[in-house]
């Protein structure tokens, strides 16, 4: 789960880490409003969207006059924000924070991230600040200072300190830097989160070091013991579909493709949109209804799915372990008759009582194609959505 | 012929009385394997499936003299499940819960290391399907009949995946020597290099099928052991190949967040390492086929 930079910076300044003073808002005036709270000379406007890459794409703005923060909040509100990171559909501005400008002396790079070599908290930072990671990689990778953290002592001051060093901290701000990160590495650890980015950290001309951007990601299995991590959810910022997904228990992820998939399992999931790809379709969306697949969760998917309006075939494949064939037709049955689906069908049954199943589906007179194997089924699939685009129909009746 | 698992090995279920634990439970005796009591506490001296059921794991471990654990316990508590069975000497855990928070299982990881290493537990998964050896013995929940028994040793991610090869390579007459599940969490028990040295190792294994998926270094780390350790042929499979970056698919570790990690970039090092790739999810089987009859 992401949020806003407005929301992790809170939540650091919980921690000990300093920020600048700033305020949110929900429209111009508020925004105009929180300047004049903040005072000062200059502000910058943030556009608070859960993407990164936002300066480029007009979601900062720097503003001389409380005029210049009216019309800088008018014109992002409600703007789409595309960005590098966003994708194609982009982010839609509803929340903008004012920030009082500060003056910098220099920018770094302070990062936390849950490092899958070691399996532990990494900590990684540079005194290049100001650029993405992979940029500071890129172009000095000698300034780039990594540490594990072993999970059973934590972040220790001398590793705090000697990071503090290598960014090249005077002594005098020493025991500021090491308050900021060991700040941040318990936010980390006491929040569960998966990422903790502060990109730049700065120090400013009075030597105070200070977060003028953040960001957190937090780890979705762990959201049952973080009640107030929950109420920071913006679902504004999500893909509408797996919103509808999530709040339904369904692992989805929505795709820009036409053809719907309703899968058990993860990895056969991935498998099948693999096999649409190789068979020269595009998977509209990965879903996985869990191995069981019950009719109910069955059901459920094909209301998921159509209700994506580039969908024009849907395939379903299910491999029935523990369960039945029988009994997955059934559930496929009962949820085509309550909800009529308007596209080609395509079902791949496998494992246990797969005769039993397909006769079923046979029985049912409902307008199903059958496949046998995963192929069939992705050549069945893509054809299907062939057909039905009328430029392809009217070459094949000229044909 | 085998690794990890056989027809003698004495297996407990922690959360065996659960619904879903009493499932499994039942499909594991029913399939041979040697289920020797359960642990839910606070239920100790119950009977669950005609075992006994004990409050603790040392206590389990006393009374029956088990040596693997199945894991089905509710996520909030699972890492707790493990820990207790690393404790009390159990020497392979299978842990089938998916949900589990990372950190939970980093702290997992640091707790097990606890043990000298003559002492120190196996642990697969969590969020797998577990460990088949057919024909013999069965701790995790995976559909048995769908695995004959044979030489050729599966390792992957994926549940559903896993029963997709073994039954693509049924249909082809291939047998399989023992099927483990290292499950798709970001945080794992065993990798894919840890189960690839058991089966290099194991004289009735004479090839292993090793199915991949987007995400986490561990198919980097088997490509290298494959070149520089293993004589027996591999083929792979990895899942995701139309995978978006930085999207999550389903599994809690199927998701590119760094270079190496995406499914063609995993296929390159896995090719070029000497390992037959399946070109499609369809054709694991034949391609476990073509790479038999070239080894033979």
């Amino acid at each position: 789960m992401d949020i806003h930079e407005y929301q992790a910076k809170e939540i650091l300044q919980g921690f000990g880490v300093k920020i600048p003073p700033g305020g949110l808002a929900y429209s111009p005036e508020q925004a105009t409003y929180r300047a004049h709270e903040i005072g000062g000379s200059k502000w910058v406007v943030k556009a608070q969207v859960h993407t990164g890459g936002r300066g480029k794409a007009g979601g900062v703005k720097v503003c001389d006059d409380e005029h210049g923060v009216f019309d800088a909040a008018n014109e992002m509100f409600g703007k789409k924000l595309v960005t590098q990171q966003s994708g194609p559909n982009g982010k839609v501005v509803y929340r903008v924070y004012v920030e009082g400008g500060i003056e910098i002396e220099r920018e770094l790079y302070l990062g936390f991230v849950l490092d899958r070599s070691s399996e532990r908290i990494m900590v990684v930072a540079s005194r290049f600040g100001g650029m993405e990671i992979e940029e500071i990689a890129e172009g000095e990778p000698g300034s780039i200072v990594r540490s594990v953290v072993d999970p059973a002592v934590g972040l220790t001051e001398f590793h705090a300190r000697e990071i503090a060093f290598n960014l090249g901290f005077s002594a005098s701000q020493i025991q500021q830097a090491v308050a900021t990160i060991q700040g941040c590495y318990r936010a980390f650890r006491d929040l569960d989160a998966t990422m903790v980015e502060i990109n730049p950290l700065v120090v400013t001309q009075d030597g105070l070091i200070m977060a003028l951007d953040a960001k957190m990601g937090f780890d979705d299995n762990a959201m049952f013991r973080r009640p107030e991590i929950s109420e920071l959810r913006d679902k504004s910022q999500e893909d509408p579909r797996e919103t509808r997904a999530a709040d339904r228990g369904l692992s989805y992820v929505g795709l820009e493709g036409n053809i719907g998939c309703i899968v058990n399992g993860a990895g056969l999931a991935m498998a099948t949109m693999d096999m649409i790809q190789l068979a020269g379709g595009e998977p509209a969306n990965f879903l996985d209804i869990g191995g069981g697949a019950s009719p109910e969760r069955v059901a459920k998917a094909f209301r998921l799915v159509r209700s994506d309006e580039k969908v024009e075939a849907i395939l379903v494949n299910i491999f029935a372990g523990i369960n039945r064939c029988d009994w997955v037709a059934e559930g496929v049955v009962l949820a085509l008759q309550a909800n009529p689906v308007d596209v080609p069908i395509i079902v791949r049954l496998a494992g246990t009582h797969v005769e039993e199943g397909r006769q079923i589906l046979v029985d049912s007179g409902l307008p199903v194609i059958m496949a046998s194997t995963l192929s069939d089924a992705a050549e069945k699939a893509v054809a299907s959505c062939r057909k039905s685009t009328p430029v392809t129909f009217q070459m094949e009746a000229a044909s | 012929m085998s690794i990890l698992i056989d027809r003698n090995t004495p297996v407990i279920v922690q959360g065996m009385t659960g619904r879903i634990g009493t499932f499994h439970s039942r499909e594991m005796i029913e399939y041979g394997t040697n289920v020797v009591g359960g642990v839910v506490p606070g239920r100790g001296g119950e009977t669950a499936l005609g075992r006994p059921v004990f409050n603790t794991v040392k206590d389990a471990v006393a009374q029956t003299g088990a040596k693997a654990s199945l894991i089905i316990v509710p996520p909030p508590f699972a890492a707790d499940s493990i820990m207790e069975a690393a404790d009390a000497s159990i020497e392979l855990a299978v842990c089938i819960t998916d949900g589990i928070p990372a950190q939970d299982m980093m702290r997992v990881k640091r707790f097990m290391r606890c043990y000298r290493e003559d002492r120190r537990m196996r642990l697969l998964g969590p969020n797998c399907a577990g460990i088949i050896t057919p024909g013999k013995a069965l701790a995790g929940i995976m559909p048995g009949h769908i695995y004959l028994p044979g030489n050729v040793g599966i390792v992957g991610r994926s549940g559903t995946l896993g029963y997709e090869a073994a039954s693509q390579m049924m249909d082809l007459g291939i047998g399989v020597s023992t099927s483990v599940g290292i499950g798709g969490d970001p945080v794992n028990g065993s990798s894919f290099k840890d189960i690839l040295e058991l089966f290099e190792q194991d004289d009735d294994t004479t090839a292993v099928v090793m199915i991949g998926e987007i995400g986490g270094p561990q198919e980097a780390e088997a490509a290298n052991f494959i070149r520089d350790h293993m004589s027996k042929p591999v083929i792979a499979y990895v899942a995701g190949l139309s995978a978006p970056k930085g999207k999550r698919m389903g599994h809690a570790g199927a998701i590119i967040s760094a270079f190496g990690e995406s499914a063609p970039e995993k296929v390159e090092m896995l090719r070029k390492v000497g390992a037959s790739i399946a070109p499609t999810p369809a054709d694991i089987g034949t391609t476990v086929t073509q790479a038999l009859r070239k080894a033979a």
